[in-house]
């Protein structure tokens, strides 16, 4: 139980995909400049990266064993589509979550942070109850990056910043500010 | 008295103050002079280049691509008499140059300048010092017995390497760390020990830090805070399991003194409300015990108050006080 809490720590804080691994960059710059919507992006973070730590554990498990050369693609088309099935059945079954969370699902699945983490569990060789602390710990590292982010966004929506870093250079800037801040976690719980 | 003065007409608000920007800000340097001093009488007058390299490196982008007259405010020579006096005596002067260039360019600079930004830029500098020479960085020379003696390998210049090995030591913290042997604690608060130019004494700190509290140029909380829950996590640790270093070693080693009275009360780096200002402390100690006991660096204060600063935006939202006669805020959606 208490390797499972490591897991989840460490992909949330040590190993944090964007500022640690930089993976998922694109919903960091992207979906960060406002608050709710970072917040609300995180959450689908989560919702896919579980999905996804479950068919790659079920690929692993049932299918590769009996065609390994198959890994990366079968990862790629099997999460989007099922993902592409769980987007309808939301949208049929809970039209206020789709609207909450629907529109950011598209959008995640090709992701970086996907595919890494399919690779990932399975190098590690995690089982199916790891895969999903694994996939919780780093969806929320995801929303945890992105909320940081956003707040920060907003903090300087009012300053005067000059012409050649306003925008995208300036999110950059803050993003590599905070990934040296993260450098400080460096080590930590090395034994996970 | 004139006719015109006693016809004078201002807008409010009429209470005036002596305090201004500069003011401030040229007083924090001062104090921070005895600190230097101190820093000097223990390594030697290497490290006034140290200091020096760090400061020119600080005012010069501020000088050229700051605000007309930005450099009066006295804030860029704060940003690098800080990033100097948290630097190893025997640091190249390049290093500490380009730190401090580094600090207020990347970490103030392309925020707008002075009030606007968001990280502390003497730490924002040192994080990026110690990313990119992390040798250098922890390379702690030992006392010698000539003090007029220049530590270290002040003149190397890049891409070169040192002629001869320095003599070296390590800090307490690193003794701790790595060898698991303490330090006694009165060494510690006087500051005959190993470690950055200005964070040795923790005594001289604590005066400097309560002469600007009583002034009211620091938010006093903040380094209260940030010792309270040091102390009591790290207590909390220690008596659990004695091998963890004691209450007293975690609060007067390495730069946690300097940080909290220096670094983490900066105005404009710090939570704006009272409350914010102890959860903003109190995270701050906690990452600082958290990266030194279970880290795999032996000091953590830079990297828990950049962190720290990371959540400040978020903190003055979260207790952002209620205005007289609202309702709590209803749900949105």
């Amino acid at each position: 139980m208490s390797d499972l809490f490591w897991i989840l720590l460490s992909a949330m804080v040590v190993n944090n995909f964007t500022l640690a691994l930089f993976l998922g960059l694109c919903p960091f710059m992207g979906v960060s400049s406002r608050v709710d919507t970072a917040l609300r992006m995180g959450l689908a973070n989560v919702f896919v990266l579980v999905l996804t730590s479950l068919s790659a554990w079920t690929l692993n498990t049932f299918v590769l064993p009996y065609a390994p050369y198959l890994r990366l693609i079968s990862f790629i088309v099997v999460i989007a589509s099922l993902v592409q099935i769980v987007e309808m059945a939301v949208k049929k079954l809970s039209p206020a979550l789709f609207r909450q969370l629907g529109i950011f699902l598209p959008l995640i699945t090709t992701n970086c942070a996907i595919l890494g983490l399919a690779i990932f569990q399975t190098n590690r060789g995690y089982g199916l109850f790891e895969g999903l602390f694994f996939a919780v710990g780093a969806g929320l590292g995801l929303t945890l990056a992105l909320v940081l982010m956003a707040s920060i966004r907003e903090s300087t929506e009012l300053s005067d910043v000059p012409e050649v870093t306003r925008g995208t250079g300036l999110v950059l800037i803050i993003a590599g500010t905070l990934s040296l801040a993260f450098m400080g976690f460096a080590g930590l719980l090395s034994a996970a | 008295m004139s006719a015109e003065s006693r016809l004078l007409v201002t807008a409010a608000p009429h209470v005036g103050s002596t305090d201004s920007t500069p003011r401030i800000m040229w007083t924090v340097v001062a104090t921070l002079l005895p600190l230097l001093a101190a820093g000097t009488w223990f390594f030697g007058p290497g490290v006034l280049l140290v200091v020096a390299a760090a400061v020119a490196g600080a005012v010069l982008p501020e000088h050229f691509f700051g605000r007309r007259g930005a450099l009066g405010d006295g804030s860029a020579a704060i940003t690098g008499l800080l990033l100097g006096l948290t630097l190893p005596p025997g640091l190249p002067l390049w290093m500490a140059f380009v730190g401090g260039a580094f600090g207020i360019a990347f970490g103030k600079l392309v925020f707008g300048g002075l009030g606007q930004n968001v990280f502390n830029p003497a730490l924002v500098g040192r994080a990026f010092l110690q990313a990119a020479f992390p040798v250098a960085i922890t390379t702690w020379p030992a006392a010698t017995e000539e003090w007029m003696t220049l530590r270290g390998d002040l003149f190397a210049t890049p891409l070169m390497s040192a002629a001869a090995d320095t003599v070296t030591a390590a800090t307490p913290l690193g003794l701790m760390k790595f060898e698991g042997t303490g330090t006694e604690v009165l060494e510690l608060f006087f500051g005959q020990t190993g470690g950055s130019i200005g964070e040795t004494s923790a005594l001289l700190i604590l005066v400097c830090g309560a002469y600007l509290a009583l002034k009211r140029y620091l938010d006093w909380r903040i380094p209260v805070s940030v010792f309270l829950t040091t102390a009591v996590f790290a207590g909390a640790l220690h008596l659990l399991n004695p091998e963890y270093p004691g209450p007293l070693f975690m609060l007067f080693s390495g730069g946690l003194v300097l940080g909290a009275i220096f670094m983490a009360t900066d105005m404009v780096t710090s939570p704006v409300t009272t409350k914010g200002a102890w959860i903003f402390g109190a995270g701050i100690g906690f990452l600082v015990v958290v990266i030194r006991v279970w880290g795999g660096l032996a000091e953590g204060v830079m990297y828990a108050i950049l962190l720290m600063n990371a959540l400040v935006p978020f903190i003055n939202r979260v207790t952002q006080p209620r205005v007289f006669g609202q309702r709590p805020k209803e749900d949105a959606s």
